[in-house]
């Protein structure tokens, strides 16, 4: 029988980016939080440090601070009639685990959606007509638009020390940042890192070409930055290995240097680590999730959390499982399409293309792989779609590609992957190639979702979640359509060389695309199809916030944290001033 | 079998320099043990370490495979000069050999290319159960374990497997070769501290600088220029 604890105000649900953030704005209004990490505490000064962090075999092979699939997977089919088997070591997506999440080894990418983005359904009813949204494409308009979650964005941007060219501000468009991005309250905390050569060649390419290039927004302080916590962040050291590690600078923003080091000091806050959460204890009648059981793994006991406020914030998988097995809104039903716990699961939709330049010194072991230049005129609704036969786009970048010798050497394609010609291949090339891609969207799909397996289980004996995903036709076609308006830029480089890079027909499950899984949980304004409202609050459990991209509608053209960060102050504001106040649905279904 | 006189390891490490003696058809220990004292010096800094997963077979495999991806040229030497003979027996012998972090709860199927590896195997099961089909391949084939193999002959077994062709009994000769390729990468890069890499000639070969304390005062200094120096590994800043 598991050990009941004294009743908190509120449990947070995972320490992740959200889960930090959550914690942090509610232990600030004065609750009581406990925070429930199953991972290890990770500190930037025990942890994040040289020469450790500078290893590429540890991190981004062996996978240190990711997920143990030992205890924890998903299984995986791409289509509804296929047997679903397990991901038995993950690859495509490689969620975190530990204090800090996923949001210790992340890119750093830092994107706002674009405001026509948030009434995606409305925005393409109105300019080609209801009837061009295909049956099976089960895109929303999002419960909230780009103005009301601007000011958040903006805490986020804040929070992060984010380094970047405003192209909006206030309604003033402004050369060199992107034109067309919503507009922005305040300009960037800190100005863009220093171009890297491929960079600076594809935007002027891509200027050349009429396109409106600017540099990529990063969650990468290009200065030492005090943040909205007081806590000074480090300046980035050009460092070369931001890739799945942590960052010894404390230049890439992570919950463990941005918001714990507060936290941590807070006496409203207690962490308890290797604690994991396996059920939410939900009582239908009263509409609530009385309280949370775990297991702590270091006495394999278990305990029983009660708590007025329940934080679910273990990332899209964990978040769609714990609704799925404690009964909390309807699951989803590919067969009638009814229900929405599962429903309209997204991915990303990237491709690219590689060039090498004979004449140039890349150096590209130099530099934060996130830091590139980026156009977005393909992105969203900032095209125009009429008799392309597709929805969507996405953002172009050309970014550093930070090549560590194991993962990050190119070749053109049909060079031999070994013998005498390989090596001398590999050493004319190594440094003299960059990296191009688009960031495609996901526009949800009836037949792209999440439920339980009916086979396999976690260490804790519970079902594991199954995805059912693949690519559809609309997204191919977007990603062609990208892909050869990239072709033209790659093209104007002048590159010795060059490839592009189509996705496959399939969706497979190795190897890394992006940890950028979205839906599951998805917020909206009728409860017959979402299963949060605007604040993320659960339609059929008032006290249970659900956080993180699992509430996205659908994925749009940019990677997702900055909106899960937007969306995670979004949320606790209405937690602080609203429902601590009077706890009940804040908005009525 | 006579040549098994002659402990394998050895004469592998004989054959490394003395590949093309082996090729000619030579008596195998003669060549093999006079190439090896000829070649003290040089030899020396290729000592085997002592094993920890592999067996005394299991190893003169992954050597032979190893200088086969990685020959000796002018750009560098032998794979297990590299110590990435040694870097695989250490990985196979690690965590992640053992299949930490590894789901291997069954049923299992075969599932589709696009579910990804479906085995039960560890790493270190994978390359002990695919190393004895690949022998196995090999004799069926060519009258010999792999490592007995002419130069040329293991090219084109690699070959073989490579693209799927060896027809091993009950497993993949392709998925075989794919973790074969991707772990002799892995030590050919990685920090010389897990043994591969040794005196960082993978990272001298193309140009990799190891690890940088800070690059923010080289970042624009050497756009577009070479930057040439003596790589730094973990160890040299421990
Ligand atoms: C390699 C990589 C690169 C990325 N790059 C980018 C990028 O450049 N830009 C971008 O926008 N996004 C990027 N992302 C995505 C980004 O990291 C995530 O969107 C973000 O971290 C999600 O925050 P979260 O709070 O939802 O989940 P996480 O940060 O993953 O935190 C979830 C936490 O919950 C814990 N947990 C899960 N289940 C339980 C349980 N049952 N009990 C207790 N604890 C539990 C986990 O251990 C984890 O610590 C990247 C991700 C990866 C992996
Ligand atoms: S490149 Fe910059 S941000 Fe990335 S890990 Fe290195 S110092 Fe940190």
């Amino acid at each position: 029988m598991a050990t009941k604890l004294k009743e908190v105000d509120a449990v947070v649900v995972g320490m992740g980016w959200t889960g930090a953030i959550l914690a942090r704005e509610l232990t600030k209004a004065g609750l009581q939080v406990v925070g429930l990490e199953r991972g290890q505490d990770r500190v930037p000064g025990g942890d994040f440090v040289l020469p450790a962090v500078r290893d590429e075999l540890r991190y981004s092979q062996r996978l240190e601070l990711m997920m143990d699939n030992s205890t924890d997977t998903l299984t995986f089919r791409n289509r509804p009639d296929d047997q679903a088997l397990p991901v038995r070591r993950i690859g495509a997506f490689l969620p975190g685990e530990g204090v800090g999440g996923s949001g210790i080894h992340w890119g750093g990418l830092h994107w706002r959606f674009l405001p026509t983005d948030f009434r995606i359904r409305s925005t393409i009813a109105e300019r080609y007509g209801a009837k061009a949204i295909p049956d099976d494409m089960t895109i929303q308009d999002w419960p909230v638009s780009f103005d009301e979650l601007e000011p958040y964005y903006d805490r986020f941007d804040k929070l992060c020390g984010v380094s970047g060219q405003a192209g909006n501000l206030r309604g003033t468009r402004i050369e060199g940042g992107n034109v067309f991005e919503g507009p922005r309250s305040d300009h960037y905390p800190n100005k863009p890192l220093i171009p890297s050569s491929a960079g600076l060649m594809f935007a002027s390419a891509a200027r050349n070409l009429g396109y409106h290039p600017f540099p990529m927004p990063i969650s990468i302080n290009s200065a030492p930055y005090v943040n909205r916590e007081g806590i000074t962040l480090g300046a980035c050291e050009y460092c070369g290995f931001c890739n799945r590690t942590a960052c010894e600078a404390n230049a890439k923003a992570s919950p463990n240097v941005t918001v714990m080091p507060v936290l941590r000091l807070e006496p409203k806050f207690e962490l308890r680590t290797r604690a994991w959460v396996g059920k939410l204890n939900y009582d239908k009648a009263a509409k609530k999730v009385v309280s949370v059981t775990y297991t702590d793994l270091r006495n394999g006991e278990e305990y029983e959390q009660p708590a007025g406020i329940v934080v679910l914030a273990s990332y899209v998988f964990g978040n769609v499982q714990h609704l799925l097995l404690a009964g909390i809104g309807a699951p989803y039903d590919h067969a009638t399409g009814n229900g929405v716990v599962g429903r309209n699961y997204a991915y990303q939709f990237e491709a690219g293309a590689q060039a090498f330049f004979d004449d140039k010194h890349m150096n590209s072991y130099m530099g934060s792989a996130a830091n590139g230049m980026c156009i977005d005129d393909f992105n969203g609704e900032n095209f125009d779609h009429a008799g392309l036969g597709f929805f969507g786009g996405g953002y172009f970048s050309c970014n550093t590609p930070a090549a560590p010798p194991i993962s990050g050497r190119m070749l053109p394609h049909g060079t031999p992957l070994w013998g005498p010609e390989w090596k001398r291949a590999t050493v004319k090339w190594y440094n003299h190639a960059c990296r191009f891609g688009t960031e495609g969207s996901v526009y949800a799909n009836r037949d792209n979702y999440l439920d339980l397996d009916p086979t396999y289980k976690d260490a804790l004996g519970r079902p594991l979640i199954r995805l059912t995903y693949n690519g559809t036709d609309n997204d191919h076609k977007m990603s062609r359509y990208l892909l050869g308006k990239l072709e033209g830029i790659v093209k104007a480089m002048n590159p010795t060389h060059y490839e592009m890079e189509p996705r496959p027909k399939n969706f497979t499950i190795v190897p890394y695309q992006s940890t950028h899984n979205t839906g599951g949980t998805i917020m909206g304004a009728d409860p017959k199809t979402s299963v949060v409202n605007r604040y993320l609050q659960a339609w059929d459990a008032h006290n249970l916030f659900v956080e993180g991209a699992s509430v996205f509608p659908q994925q749009h053209g940019y990677n997702p944290t900055g909106t899960v960060g937007a969306l995670a102050y979004w949320s606790a504001q209405a937690i602080t001033t609203q429902y601590r106040n009077s706890p009940g649905p804040l908005v009525h279904g | 079998m006579a040549e098994e006189t002659i402990p394998r390891r050895k004469f592998l490490l004989g054959a490394g320099i003395a590949g093309t003696a082996v090729a000619t058809g030579l008596s195998q220990a003669e060549p093999a043990a006079a190439a090896a004292q000829a070649q003290a010096p040089a030899a020396a800094a290729a000592q085997p370490e002592p094993l920890l997963a592999l067996n005394e077979t299991e190893h003169a495999f992954v050597v032979a495979a190893v200088d086969t991806l990685i020959p000796a040229d002018e750009l560098s030497p032998s794979g297990s000069d590299c110590g990435i003979a040694t870097f695989i027996d250490r990985q196979l012998a690690s965590a992640w050999g053992g299949g930490a972090k590894m789901y291997r709860a069954g049923p299992f199927h075969k599932g589709k290319p696009e579910q990804g590896y479906q085995l039960a195997l560890t790493p270190a099961e994978f390359f002990s159960a695919g190393i004895a089909a690949a022998n196995a391949w090999s004799r069926k084939t060519y009258g010999h374990d792999f490592d007995r193999l002419s130069p040329d002959q293991r090219v084109e077994a690699l070959k073989a497997m490579q693209d799927g062709k060896a027809e091993f009994a009950d497993f993949s000769s392709r998925a075989f070769f794919a973790r074969l390729l991707a772990i002799a990468m892995e030590g050919f890069f990685s920090d010389p501290i897990y043994g591969g890499n040794r005196n960082k000639v993978g990272w001298r070969m193309i140009g990799f600088p190891g690890l940088p304390a800070t690059y923010i005062n080289l970042y624009e200094e050497y756009r577009d220029k070479p930057y040439v120096v003596e790589p730094r590994s973990i160890a040299d800043f421990s």
